[in-house]
């Protein structure tokens, strides 16, 4: 079985822009996961991730991202489309994540399959809450990402 | 003709620095550092619980998460006079001297070795007289023919496939580059290996804080391992040496492979041993305390005014009014207000409420504050560590200080002199200097992390209780970049005011309010610029700093997507 990868990333002190992490923490207080998978809240770091990424099966990324979606939207980008996202500089944390993974190509061990749910921010105020608008898309966000664990011979178990 | 020439953002990794110079007759006449991001992450821990402070600010940076953390919690163990159990200092110091290894070999790696290295020209290399080159400077076991012909194929494969992501910002082919295709793939070669170096001392990190890239183990009063001998669940003697074998392994990179590729950079670009200085008066923090009261230190530190040993003034302990009484900051360049004028404030007295004007060049331009030592600024960094080790007599440094020299020396490059270290190599210098003294400090804590615990003591935690009315406390950290300080004032048990004065601040400042430069914009005056469209020089400065903004100022910005802006005055 092939490794699989959550990846939270953002900054939790810039409301919406801390969606993945909130997401992480979510998905990680409501379910269990096989050993094969690893749930990971990156923050807004860089090269620390390397050795987790290394040789992953299938890396699912959560971020804030600025794609001109009206604000809270919800949208997912997978395999080409995510280093060509990545190449037009949208989201905050692209030049981290993106030198993580340019490194790792080049070592010839990239994530096997990359797949990237992003949430346009409403706001990137100072607080370590999320805006009502996008806290009302988490849930949606976490079941997305479970489904994405799903597919990809995953699955995650709800707790009791 | 004057050219003014803006690069935005500056660096590979969080880019919220720009900079602004004025090239006359190809050199720079006028420089200008700007943070680009508000910068008042403080107010969100106001009014919370001081023991929750440390895993909140240890979010300002995602580059020094660690660092933010104890500092955080310093400064409250400060606040209460509370000792911290020898168990948590050398713990601390692990984690502390770990990152700093981690943070150097990716700094010079993966963010500016670049600015030397000519990745294309790697590609022309012939792989077996790369190897021999190689061989002949240094032991390292990667630096066989097979490995250099591996690397080329690589590279080649990566070039072609049109990838080139992390390489992006390199200047191919510019007339500054001068090292030999060979030597550019031998420094392919290292990058590769240091992705696995970092991730070793990262390891350490991982294993002492439970997690990366935010540790867990923190509290007031100490930290939060349980030290056993016999289970499994907490720091046990297995851990213990699993850990000791990853400092063995970034050992053996850091003396044959960092130490010694950072002599063959120096001593193939010698003019910038002399080019890129920044301030003169330098200041450090002590740091790796080795007793309860933060009175011991391992690794020395204090102020160096104009670079004068003689002058040296040792910081003696965490909290030192000398070095307390010494720090403000002020904001009549910076984007800020203060309630009574636009003078200085002291750190615990500090503000933070925005007054955003455009670029102003002799106004307002910038969301930095500019701190002040006694009224001036001062640099901060690797190299403060280092002048401060060499003023005190602190052996070690004063032996890699020597044992680079002769490096380089016998590299068919200058003897250098702890003078010249303040330059733009020179910094890198020191940072591998610092490398070297603090690797020595990390195995020595594990030593004596294992001869306590050998000797039946397994505290970790002294409870801290917070009296009513007001204390301040100063939380000190030698950080990667330098001198990093929190300052927290508590009232009732809940903190009252809350400032990070960082090291990125202190070298990346605006001018100060009696129009002093801090040491970026010092160190861009008179460097040459071959190209205003490729302004690798003002580069290659500013990289050797490390800087990093992200918590000088903190937020994204996805519009800023020009590099290089160059226009005729």
């Amino acid at each position: 079985m092939t490794r699989a990868v959550v990846l939270g990333i953002g900054n939790m002190l810039m409301t919406d822009e801390g969606i993945g992490v909130h997401v992480v923490k979510a998905l990680v207080q409501r379910y269990d996961f096989s050993a094969e998978v690893e749930v990971i809240d990156g923050g807004t770091t860089g090269m620390e991730l390397l050795p987790e990424l290394e040789g992953a099966g299938h890396l699912i990324v959560v971020d804030a991202i600025l794609i001109g979606q009206p604000p809270a939207s919800v949208v997912r980008l997978e395999g080409d489309q995510v280093p060509a996202f990545f190449k037009t500089k949208l989201s905050p944390h692209q030049v981290g994540l993106s030198d993580v993974l340019a490194a790792l190509a080049f070592k010839s061990a990239a994530p096997g399959y990359v797949v990237l749910i992003g949430v346009q921010p409403v706001t990137l105020a100072l607080g370590m809450e999320l805006s009502p608008p996008v806290k009302a898309r988490l849930d949606e966000v976490v079941d997305l990402v479970v489904a994405e664990l799903a597919a990809s011979g995953h699955p995650a178990r709800l707790r009791a | 003709m004057t050219t003014r020439i803006t690069i935005d953002p500056v660096t590979r990794i969080e880019g919220h620095l720009r900079i602004d110079v004025e090239v006359e007759n190809g050199h720079i006449a006028k420089s200008w550092a700007s943070g680009q991001m508000w910068r008042g992450i403080e107010k969100i821990v106001l009014d919370r619980d001081p023991r929750d402070a440390w895993a909140i600010v240890q979010r300002i940076c995602g580059v020094c998460t660690t660092v933010h953390a104890i500092a955080s919690v310093r400064a409250v163990e400060e606040a209460l006079e509370l000792e911290v159990p020898l168990n948590a200092q050398y713990i601390r110091n692990m984690v502390l001297t770990a990152h700093t290894l981690h943070d150097h070999i990716v700094h010079f790696y993966q963010l500016s070795a670049l600015d030397w290295v000519d990745v294309i020209s790697a590609t022309k290399a012939n792989p077996a007289k790369a190897a021999r080159f190689a061989e002949s400077i240094s032991g390292w076991e990667g630096n066989s023919a097979a490995v250099m012909a591996d690397t080329q194929e690589r590279l080649k494969t990566f070039v072609a496939s049109g990838q080139l992501g992390i390489f992006t910002n390199g200047y191919w082919g510019h007339p500054a580059m001068k090292l030999s295709p060979e030597v550019n793939l031998m420094a392919v070669a290292h990058y590769l290996q240091a992705l696995d170096a970092q991730r070793w001392a990262n390891k350490i990190v991982g294993t002492l804080g439970s997690k990366t890239p935010h540790i867990q183990n923190l509290a007031v009063g100490g930290v939060s391992n349980p030290i056993s001998t016999d289970s499994q669940s907490v720091l046990t003697l297995e851990r213990l040496l699993e850990i000791k074998e990853c400092i063995d392994k970034v050992g053996a990179f850091l003396h044959n492979c960092y130490f010694v590729d950072v002599a063959a950079i120096a001593a193939s670009y010698p003019e910038w041993l002399s080019l890129g200085a920044g301030v003169n008066d330098f200041l450090s923090s002590p740091d790796l305390p080795t007793d309860t009261r933060n009175m011991q230190f391992m690794m020395p530190g204090g102020f160096v005014p104009g670079g004068d040993f003689a002058s040296f003034r040792k910081i003696s302990r965490f909290g030192d009014p000398y070095f307390t009484d010494g720090v403000a900051e002020s904001i009549r360049h910076s984007w800020y207000t203060y309630k009574s004028s636009d003078g200085e404030l002291k750190p615990w007295r500090g503000e933070t409420t925005p007054a955003y004007t455009d670029f102003q060049d002799d106004g307002k331009y910038s969301w930095v504050k500019s701190p002040t030592f006694y009224g001036r600024p001062a640099q901060v960094g690797p190299i403060a560590s280092v002048l401060a080790g060499v003023a005190s007599g602190h052996q070690t440094t004063r032996l890699y200080v020597e044992r680079l020299s002769d490096k380089i020396h016998a590299l068919s490059g200058p003897k250098i002199s702890p003078a010249a270290l303040n330059s733009t190599v020179g910094r890198h210098a020191a940072r591998v200097i610092r490398a070297c003294v603090v690797y020595e400090d990390l195995q020595a804590n594990w030593n004596l992390l294992m001869e306590n615990i050998g000797k039946g003591d397994v505290a970790t935690f002294n409870k801290p209780t917070f009296p009513k009315g007001e204390i301040a406390g100063v939380g000190q950290v030698e950080a990667p970049r330098g001198l990093l300080s929190h300052w927290v004032v508590i009232k009732d048990g809940r903190i009252a005011n809350y400032q990070a004065v960082v090291p990125s601040t202190w070298l990346a400042a605006p001018k100060n309010d009696k129009g002093q430069p801090a040491s970026y914009e010092v160190a861009l005056l008179g460097t040459p610029v071959a190209d205003p469209e490729r302004p690798l020089e003002a580069l290659r400065t500013i990289h050797s700093f490390d800087p990093c903004l992200a918590c000088a100022v903190h937020l994204t910005d996805a519009e800023h997507r020009t590099v290089v802006e160059v226009r005729a005055l």
